[in-house]
């Protein structure tokens, strides 16, 4: 928090002496954008990424920065239905787009069945990595509903993870495949 | 880690782009999927100035077959080409590729065209555009010019665009009946950068001599070259199991490719024969022998 009130209330500071390389622009642009079915209206600098534009404007801090150059995952969000790093998405690009976050898939009920079954499978252990696989997870299910454990592997490129190990997540996607599918065969 | 400023454009049309670029030349970028460009501005290896969205420009979306050729626009996805019918029954070499092509999340936004003007040594779809010998279609406020990919790229990251260019369209010939297409990669993590890899495509006659070999391999030197002393020797000939290893040898010979974190460069170049070898019995039918 002492970060974000640093950048937020703090005079920037400036690179190099020639002036040519401002810290901020002073040029911000209204973007409208639907986040987890809420609409929201900001004004932001171009260069302002979809990731810090969720954390620190919307505050939904579930969406993780790990890397900032799009291989680790961890920002993972989905942006119109397809997942998307958010760290490689300028907000201002996004205009009028539809963003899902982490704090989205289970709205205020209950566990979404992917979420319950990390949670059952142990597949989460620092869980700084978990927000960016669950929504891969979605995505996938979403387009393979009855997956192999290869193509869940494969799959699963799309994320890092540096402390539980991929296995637990594994067991954790085929569990929640066949949830989901459960749940379809109900509705 | 955050890209420094830039002035934001975004135009709804390729001649409002065009006039963008002749105006701010050098100190503009295009934003297409920003899967490659983005990276490197977060990083502050590149600071543009002007970025010039064209994710408005539905037009320059489009995968069509003209004249014995796929056309794929500027603003075609990645992910788009995976899974087009048209890019798996007519550029085989190209949807082999695709997957290779980063992850979901990136391909679900980067484009074909902003890989290739990327002009990555170890990228799978310059090569692929090698191999095929692929059409650039370069466009400016000035006109329209064609080039082929070995006058595209230039050398590591660096393509022949002139400042107030962009590549608008490329164009990938339909691969021949009879003709067999392999891609191969070699990375370090499942969907990793490529440490080595390699796009093959080759053609036979009714006798079953090879007519026509290209051969390209990533991360065997500066651009995505084609392999040209392999093709000659494969030109002509049978293939067998002589020509075969022959051809891997003289793979391994022409490699130029340079040291860095995720491997050597001797490791590069042996891998490189090795890519070529299990390509070439693949096409043969037996790749479960591809060693």
């Amino acid at each position: 928090m002492t970060l974000i009130l640093r950048a937020r209330f703090f005079p920037p500071l400036r690179c190099g002496t020639d002036g040519e390389d401002p810290v901020m622009s002073p040029e911000k642009i209204t973007v409208r954008m639907t986040v987890n079915g809420k609409a929201y209206v900001r004004d932001v600098e171009p260069r302002y990424l979809l990731a810090d534009f969720l954390r620190h404007e919307l505050y939904l801090t579930g969406t993780h920065i790990g890397c900032e150059h799009g291989v680790c995952g961890a920002c993972t969000v989905l942006i119109n239905g397809k997942t998307g790093r958010s760290c490689l998405q300028f907000a201002v690009a996004l205009d009028g787009a539809e963003i899902t976050t982490v704090e989205g898939i289970a709205g205020d009920g209950p566990l979404h069945p992917v979420q319950e079954a990390f949670h059952q499978a142990h597949a989460l252990q620092c869980g700084y990595c978990t927000p960016g696989f669950l929504l891969t997870t979605i995505e996938f299910l979403g387009q393979n509903p009855d997956p192999d454990r290869d193509e869940i592997r494969q799959a699963l490129t799309n994320n890092m993870c540096r402390c539980t190990g991929y296995l637990n997540i594994i067991d954790a996607v085929e569990d929640a495949a066949g949830r989901l599918r459960a749940k379809g065969g109900e509705a | 880690m955050k890209p420094a400023a830039f002035k934001y454009f975004r135009p709804d049309t390729l001649e409002e782009v065009l006039s963008l670029l002749a105006e701010h030349g050098a100190e503009a970028r295009i934003l297409a999927g920003g899967q490659s460009l983005v990276p490197l501005m977060n990083m502050r290896i590149l600071s543009p100035a002007v970025l010039i969205d064209i994710n408005r420009c539905r037009d320059l979306a489009y995968l069509r077959e003209e004249g014995g050729m796929v056309a794929c626009g500027a603003l075609t996805r990645q992910g788009e080409a995976e899974t087009s019918a048209l890019v798996a029954d007519r550029l085989p070499l190209l949807a082999a590729a695709m997957p290779h092509v980063g992850v979901r999340a990136n391909r679900n936004f980067g484009t074909v065209c902003g890989s290739l003007a990327h002009a990555d040594p170890l990228g799978e779809l310059p090569s692929v555009a090698t191999a095929l010998e692929a059409r650039f279609v370069i466009a400016s406020a000035r006109g329209r010019r064609e080039v082929d990919a070995e006058e595209f790229f230039v050398s590591a990251l660096t393509n022949c665009l002139e400042p107030d260019e962009m590549l608008a369209e490329v164009r990938l010939p339909v691969a021949a009946a009879g003709g067999k297409s392999v891609f191969l990669e070699i990375a370090n993590r499942a969907h990793g950068f490529a440490v080595a890899g390699l796009a093959a495509l080759v053609e036979f006659d009714a006798g079953g001599r090879c007519s026509r070999a290209r051969l390209s391999a990533m991360g065997a030197g500066d651009t995505t070259a084609r392999l040209r002393t392999v093709e000659a020797l494969l030109e002509g000939g049978t293939l067998d199991d002589a020509v075969i290893r022959e051809a891997g040898a003289a793979a391994t010979k022409a490699a130029e490719p340079s040291d860095d974190v995720h491997a050597s460069a001797a490791y590069r170049a042996h891998v490189t024969g090795s890519l070529v070898r299990k390509a070439l019995r693949q096409m043969l039918g037996n790749g479960e022998q591809g060693r």
